[in-house]
């Protein structure tokens, strides 16, 4: 048969493995730095744009979509005409791809330092650049899907099964999880709210590990770990199963982030189940990776490529076999809001993620610039640093996970909490310590990786095409008798797009339609009014400053949290509240019920300087609330996107809502006059004072009774 | 437009975890059926793919 002549284009994935370097380490650097912060709060430096709040959401940000990001691009344009025998389908959507992906995680950290946040975990961007990732997400899927069209291959690699599913998948959730309604250009609402919005959000946020942080780094693996030790996949049959089992599982696992929450119970106990289930193509995957070095083990204690791969997939067996232990009710009530979280994030951040893109490099590089690796043992320094990086980073934050929550949960023998929250932060410091030099550690490792492989690029040349030829595909193909169906989706593209779609459709469906659709869910309660103007306003600040990064506003049924921060919390407190603030990470304490428990003028000085009032407290100054004024002309359009979205604010409300705006300001002025403070009441403490006293009152008033959760209003 | 709450009620909810568990078995039972049966040629096709470039 006839050989078709074509070319394999190097430029693109070059320009994606150094972003992939670049991001990585300012992503990594700014995830330092709020490390440092938590130990020293000094290191906020007193300004809006450098406080924990902003930069935390960045340095997540930077990690996810920048560093992994720019790391599957590479992969994916190294990998994909390679395994399909042909050129990337459009050069300029490549193009259009790499420098709108740049632009948007340019932006993208300018407005989240400049406060700019839907507040929502991973998904902090503003609704213009939602709507830009979704463009450039399709680009990337049409340039994709080009390609697959025009391959000369007929079966499709494994890889790219993994890649379609990740495409089609994370468009899905992305699209979910923005819907928003802009109030104006830069602030946006959630169109859920309450229980039904942590739900979709945590759907997503549970999403966003699997398909950007999991699966595609899963095809990067199929792809790399064979090309590396020369030697096919283990198993093939077993790669199948992993991922149509992974697939199907990973999209109903979402609820494991909401255990012991206001979220049904049904939908809890889903999230476990199918979390538990999960361990086993999990394992399967891991065992699949390392199988294959059976009998070339020799060959890992000389390659530098394969030592970061073996630690990278057993890191990925680690976190895989943690998540699930993580979804088991019991375990969760202990590491749930605490550093155990993240400590298990960064075993997959650090060893999984971080470890096989720096062996993908390390590989890359030299085949790119057609030379070897500058230095061997470079990389092996690298490997070492790396990994000490990453156990000096985790088990501080373990060890600080159970100390706090045998120090909470503290009962003297009179019935009291033994230790104040502050006790605890107090106790926790030194480990932030610990973490953040593991942090440190880690980051300089990247470097030495970084100026390894300059090294490498200075000593070869760079090869921009390489040629290639194979014969065309055959039209009218015809499978062998006696072949299985399966074997036709190995060769049907959009066939197997499609079935992934439906296979995660389902699973966000029954997952999420019932806690949507029916009001017996959510059950009301009659005291909940919506949130005042000026406690609405105040709220905004909350958002914008991060607040939610550190306290979480979601009381769970247990003793020791119910002694502490007042009544647990119900599914109907919520209801207005458009987006969710239950957050994830208990560095300060609950806020759930902190409406009258603190008098205006202690949060007056608490928010100007926070260990004046509670001293020892690790929380950032916010100087700037203090000069600033509340955006009123804001208030028309906030409140009219409310009552778009089903807040019971009356018709035309929004005229006169500035006036109980300035009503309710000053009499919170004049409380504070009282205690001899004299501030004027449009700057922007005031707000937060009145949203910060109004938080869990409304079922205060009588809360000892449950006669005012009915499930029929 | 709102959200949510179009049903008022629902009964035994029970059978919305108890379908996905039994979509699930039913589904990976059929891959690994088919994945056993394909042919092992088709399987060393397929697995040894990244590895013809070089």
């Amino acid at each position: 048969m006839q050989l078709q002549k074509f070319s394999y284009d190097n430029r693109i994935p070059k320009m994606f493995a150094i972003a992939t370097m670049f991001w990585g380490a300012i992503g990594m650097l700014v995830g330092v730095l709020a490390a440092f912060q938590l130990a020293f709060p000094a290191l906020n430096f007193g300004l809006p744009f450098t406080t924990f709040g902003r930069v935390r959401p960045v340095h997540t940000n930077a990690v996810i979509f920048a560093f992994v990001g720019n790391g599957i691009f590479t992969a994916v344009y190294y990998s994909l005409p390679r395994l399909l025998k042909t050129s990337m389908w459009s050069n300029k959507l490549s193009k259009i791809h790499f420098w709108g992906w740049q632009l948007i995680i340019l932006v993208g950290a300018i407005t989240l330092l400049m406060g700019y946040t839907s507040s929502k975990e991973y998904a902090e961007l503003e609704w213009p650049l939602d709507i830009a990732i979704a463009i450039i997400w399709v680009i990337f899927g049409i340039n994709m899907f080009g390609t697959i069209l025009t391959r000369r291959e007929r079966y499709l690699y494994v890889a790219i099964w993994f890649y379609i599913g990740s495409w089609v998948t994370v468009a899905m959730l992305h699209i979910v999880n923005s819907f928003e309604l802009p109030v104006s250009f830069f602030k946006s609402y959630s169109w859920y709210a309450g229980v039904q919005d942590a739900l979709v959000q945590w759907w997503y946020g549970h999403n966003a590990v699997a398909f950007f942080l999991t699966t595609p780094y899963l095809g990067l693996m199929y792809y790399f770990l064979p090309k590396a030790a020369n030697r096919p996949i283990y198993s093939y049959r077993l790669s199948i199963v992993h991922f149509w089992s992974l697939i199907f599982l990973y999209i109903w696992a979402g609820p494991h982030h909401l255990l012991y929450t206001a979220l049904p119970d049904w939908a809890q106990s889903l999230g476990t189940a199918f979390s538990i289930m999960l361990l086993l193509p999990s394992w399967g995957g891991m065992l699949n990776g390392l199988f294959t070095l059976r009998g070339a083990w020799d060959k890992v204690r000389e390659e530098p490529v394969l030592k970061f791969f073996v630690v990278a997939v057993t890191c990925y067996g680690m976190s895989t076999f943690e998540g699930p232990m993580l979804s088991l009710k019991n375990v969760n009530a202990i590491s749930h809001y605490s550093d155990w979280t993240i400590a298990h994030v960064h075993v997959g951040a650090l060893g999984w993620n971080g470890f096989l893109t720096f062996g993908m490099l390390y590989w890359l590089i030299p085949k790119l610039f057609n030379t070897k690796l500058y230095s061997k043992k470079l990389a092996s320094t690298h490997f070492w640093i790396g990994t000490l990086g990453i156990v000096l980073y985790a088990i501080p934050m373990y060890w600080a996970a159970f100390r706090s929550y045998f120090m909470m949960k503290a009962f003297t023998p009179a019935g009291q909490l033994q230790y104040q929250f502050i006790d605890v932060v107090q106790s926790i410091v030194p480990f932030y310590v610990l973490r953040a030099i593991g942090g440190t550690i880690y980051l300089t490792g990247v470097l030495v990786m970084v100026y390894n492989l300059v090294k490498t690029a200075k000593q070869g040349k760079f090869v921009a095409t390489e040629e290639a030829e194979a014969p065309a595909l055959e039209k009218n193909y015809k499978s062998p008798v006696g072949s299985f169906w399966h074997a036709v989706i190995e060769r049907k593209p959009i066939m197997l797009l499609t079935l992934s779609l439906i296979v995660v459709g389902i699973g966000g469906l029954v997952e999420m339609v019932p806690t949507f659709l029916i009001k017996e869910n959510v059950p009301t309660i009659t005291s909940v009014k919506p949130y005042t103007p000026l406690e609405l306003q105040g709220r905004d600040i909350y958002i914008r400053e991060g607040c939610s990064n550190c306290h979480s506003q979601m009381i769970r049924p247990f003793r020791y949290e119910v002694a502490r921060y007042g009544e647990y919390s119900k599914a109907g407190e919520f209801v207005y509240d458009h987006p969710f603030l239950w957050g994830s990470k208990r560095t300060g304490p609950d806020l759930a019920r902190e409406g009258g428990k603190n008098a205006d003028s202690w949060h007056f000085n608490h928010m100007l300087e926070p260990t004046s009032m509670s001293p020892g407290s690790i929380m950032p100054a916010y100087p700037w609330l203090f000069e600033n004024d509340v955006d009123v002309a804001t208030t028309n359009s906030k409140i009219y996107a409310m009552r778009k979205m089903g807040v019971p604010y009356p018709d035309g409300y929004e005229s006169q809502a500035n006036k109980d705006l300035h009503e309710q300001a000053n009499k919170i002025a004049t409380n504070l006059k009282k205690d001899k403070i004299q501030v004027d009441s449009k700057k922007e403490i005031i707000a937060l004072i009145a949203y910060l006293q109004r938080l869990g009152k409304d079922i205060k008033t009588g809360e000892t009774s449950s006669n005012n959760i009915s499930a029929n209003n | 437009m709102k959200f949510s709450h179009y049903l008022e009620k629902i009964t035994g909810v029970g059978i919305y975890p108890m379908i996905s568990l039994l979509l699930f078995v039913a589904f990976f039972t059929a891959v690994t059926i088919i994945v056993f049966k394909t042919s092992k040629e088709t399987i060393s096709e397929m697995e040894s793919l990244p590895l013809d470039n070089n």
